[in-house]
Formats: C-alpha cells, structure tokens, sequence
C-alpha cells in the first residue's frame, strides 16, 4: 500500500465514505500491510470468498481458535489504524494492548498449526462504524464475550492435555479484555447478566455450530464446520 | 501467598530444610519432597487429603471429585473473604465500589460455592469441610502479613487481586485433568467458573489501577508491586507456548513481540499443590 493512502487511513477525521472505502483493509491487518499489494478494486469487492472449514480433531478446534482470533486481532488493527472520534490516551494504550494480543494469539496459532492452518481470512467490517465510541467498543464486547463464549463451549472437544492448557492460557487473557470493553461500557457491567448466568455464576458457553454464524457475518471468507454441525 | 508460615512449619518438622536447600524459593520448589511430612496432620480432612494427594502426584491424576472439593474449598476461601468485607460495609468498601465491583463479586463466590456444593453431591461425592480461615494470611493468629486486610481497603483490594488471578491460575491448573467426552459437563462448568474469576480479576485491576492482564518481565512474574505475593505470579513471565518462544512470532508492527505483550496474552496454571503451599499455613489455618 503506498504510503499517501496509509496516511489518509490514519486520519482519524476521514470522511465515512472514504472511510468505507479502507474498512476493507482492516481486513487484511497486518498481512495484507505488508505484502501491500493492493488494487482499488479490492475494496469495493464484498462479494463472498471461497470458505474454508476448520477440519476436525484437535487441529480442527485449534483452527477454530485460529478464526476467531485473526478475527479479533483484524478488528483491534484496524481500531488503532483509525481511532474513533475522542478516544482518550488510557483508552488507545488499553486498545492497542489488546491488538497485540489478540495479533500474538493469531500468531501462535499459525505457528502451532503450520502446514494444518486455515488460510488467512479477510473480514468485512461493514457493520461498524469505526468512528463511533459505542460502535467499536459495542463489537469489542460482542467480539471478546463470543471468544471466550466459544472457548469454554470448545474446550471439550480438546483431547491433547496440553492443547486444553494452552486455550486456558488464552480463554481467561480474551475473558480480561471483555471484562475491560464491558466496564468502558458500562462501569460494573464486567461480567453482566446476559453473559453470566445470576443463579450459578457461570460463563455462557456456546457450541461451535452457534458461535461460526454470529463471527462469519464479520467475515468475507466464510468459516464452516462440518464436523461439528454447521455448513456456512 | 506468604510462604514464609508454611516453611516454618516445614522447619520445625525438618530442621535442616535451610541447610539442605540453597534459599527460601528452592524450599518452596522442593517442598514437594517433603510436604506430606507437614501437611496432614492438624488440617481439616479434605485439605489435608488433598495437600498430600497433590504431594504425591507425580503424574497420578486427581479424580474428578477431588477437582471439586480442591475448586470448592478456593471458593469457600473466596466468598468467605467477600462476605467479611461486604459485613464492614462502607467503613471498608467505599460506596461505588460496592456497587460497581464487590457485590458483584461477592455474589458470584457464594454462588460458586453453591454450585459446586450441588455438583459434588450430585456426583454422590462429599462436599469438603469448610476449612479455618485466616484473611490476614497469619495461620491462625490473625496477625499475619495483611492484618489490616478488613480496617484497611487498600489491603483488601491486594488481597482480593491477589485471590481473583491465583484463582484463575488454580482453575487453569485443573483443566488438563478433565479432557474427555465423559468429563464434558464438568470441564465446561470449570471453564465457565474459570472465565468469571478472569473478569473479576481483570475489574479489580482495573480498580488498583493496574493492566486488566498480567504484565511481567522477563524475570519477574509478579506486577503488583506487592513482593509478598510473589509466589502467586511466578510463572506469568513465562514466554514460551508450546514449545514456541512467542517473543519471536511477529507483532503488530512486523518486529519481535515484546515481553509484556508476551507475558499478557497468555496466564499461566498453577497446579494443586503450587496453590496450596501458597495458601496453607497461611490463609488456610493449620
């Protein structure tokens, strides 16, 4: 990408029209930035991309992870690439945490899996406004409640001791970040009760089949799991 | 959480621990090697059982039950210490954040409590004793390290911290125990008590004014700044994941990832008997 256009993306005033027209890049995150090669085209093509599926077995819920997570780490880029309108210091400083965590996740997990990772996905963050306070911390909250959601409804199906620790490490770093997002929401809301439960206190897990239709409609290329359940 | 108790009492059973072992942190590595000496004998059964189970465990398993009783009696400790300070009301949590952080909080340990209580039974197993506790980590004295835990809330802010992320740890620890469609139930339930004690962990963090995450250096895992807890965070500088050094995979500006970012993204277990040498002799009265 050249760098004029980088300079435009990073202006925190651009237009919401020019704004839509970069939204796409987010997308590609880090990727996609560095390899820079982009055609105007591209931004305007929302149509849908050849799925992939996570596959099964322990690398099946690995991949699964690894969905969520390049997810993740796409949305947080593209909040610290183009802040919304009065973010403050402590506000950018925790975001950008939070990017490098969930891009180091991302990471991990194209390490760990190797030649068994899904391909890289290209989101579509269509339906929020990254100028918007409440737009972006709204699927901040939406983004980090579903992953730690979708670990603790996973976790089961793990069957290598030491691949369920690992999504321990992760699960109670993502369930961190959403009791943050929930508190600059709503001081207090940091484990409400639309996510845990009043009676038990448990966390709300959810099933893979339930968890892949809510993350693919922020994805361009559509995530299926046929082996638990759900054909996007 | 402070060790030094439990290693006096190691002490007074083997005199030589000091001589024997370089430094107090070789005692608390050790310790395995002797604890079953120490543990058991003035300690309600279950903890007792437990201390000497995990003692003993090199590689054995613990069963699903002793999980539950090992999860309850973390619980127990939890709402025990929400519930003495949520009895001082505001002339030790002020107001806000009684109503923004502890209520909350306390609520969800005294439900947990319930709920494994329930789940225990209902696997026909015995729920443990509730065990003597000391909030201000004395043994029994109640003039331990945090005395002033229910008069001064700043104390009880650590103590609370300092619960919430080794709570996180304990949970995390159990979880390698319970794969297997047959453990499918109870593990999603852990995971589900192990998430809401990483939001409570996170928002009083946030309250000390500190990362919702665990932010350590390369060689100390603890971020506190209250060196008395040290033993509850080491490990969390931990970097290396799966045999992967993280610090090497690629950050967000293309070059290495940083420690803190390294240390962050991942929490670190804790195993049964690492949690209760840090509470027993302490906290847990024996």
């Amino acid at each position: 990408m050249k760098t004029e256009e980088l300079e435009k993306v990073e202006n925190a005033n651009m237009a919401r029209r020019s704004f839509l027209r970069y939204a796409g890049v987010g997308a590609a995150s880090v990727g996609l930035l560095a390899t820079a090669a982009c055609h105007k085209n591209y931004y305007h093509d929302y149509s849908p991309t050849a799925g992939v599926d996570i596959g099964s077995g322990d690398d099946g819920i690995l991949n699964y992870a690894y969905a969520l997570e390049q997810l993740e780490a796409a949305f947080y880029t593209q909040v610290i690439l183009t802040p919304y309108s009065g973010i403050s210091d402590s506000e950018r400083t925790l975001l950008t945490e939070i990017r490098d965590h969930e891009i180091l996740h991302r990471e991990f997990f194209k390490a760990a899996l190797g030649p068994n990772a899904i391909k890289a996905l290209t989101p579509d963050f269509r339906k929020i406004d990254f100028s918007s306070r409440s737009s972006v911390l709204g699927a901040a909250m939406a983004f980090e409640d579903l992953g730690v959601q979708a670990y603790d409804g996973a976790g089961y199906l793990i069957s290598n001791p030491d691949y369920l620790t690992i999504a321990g490490k992760i699960v109670s770093v993502e369930a961190r970040h959403a009791a943050l997002i929930r508190n600059l929401i709503a001081p207090g809301n940091f484990a409400g009760s639309d996510v845990v439960d009043t009676t038990n206190s448990l966390n709300a897990s959810t099933e893979i089949k339930a968890v892949l239709p809510i993350a693919n409609t922020f994805l361009k290329s559509k995530v299926s799991a046929k082996n638990y359940g759900y054909t996007a | 959480m402070n060790l030094f108790n439990i290693i006096e009492e190691v002490e007074k059973v083997d005199p030589e621990v000091y001589g024997r072992l370089s430094d107090r942190r070789s005692v608390i590595k050790n310790i395995t090697s002797f604890g079953t000496k120490v543990a058991a004998a003035a300690l309600p059964f279950a903890v007792g059982t437990m201390f000497q189970k995990a003692y003993a465990q090199s590689g054995a398993k613990p069963t699903v039950l002793e999980i539950l009783n090992y999860a309850l009696t973390l619980e127990y400790l939890e709402s025990t210490f929400y519930n003495a300070g949520s009895a001082k009301g505001t002339a030790l949590i002020p107001a806000q954040a009684a109503s923004y952080y502890f209520n909350q909080v306390t609520k969800d340990e005294n439900n947990h409590v319930a709920f494994l209580t329930t789940v225990i039974k209902s696997l026909g197993g015995t729920p443990a004793a509730v065990p003597t506790f000391d909030l201000t980590a004395g043994n029994g004295s109640g003039n331990g390290p945090f005395k002033d835990v229910l008069t001064n809330y700043q104390t009880f802010l650590a103590v609370a911290q300092a619960f919430e992320d080794t709570g996180v740890r304990a949970y995390k620890g159990q979880a390698q125990y319970l794969t297997g469609e047959s453990n499918r139930v109870v593990l999603t339930a852990a995971l589900s008590i192990h998430a809401v004690e990483a939001r409570h962990a996170s928002a009083i963090r946030q309250i000390r004014g500190l990362t919702p995450w665990i932010t350590s250096t390369a060689t100390l895992g603890n971020d506190t700044g209250i060196a008395l807890v040290n033993g509850n965070y080491d490990g969390e500088q931990n970097v290396i994941q799966g045999g992967v050094d993280v610090t090497t995979l690629k950050g967000a500006n293309g070059g290495a990832t940083s420690v803190a970012t390294a240390t962050a993204a991942f929490d670190e277990p804790l195993s049964m008997s690492q949690v209760l040498a840090l509470l027993v002799g302490s906290f847990i009265v024996h």
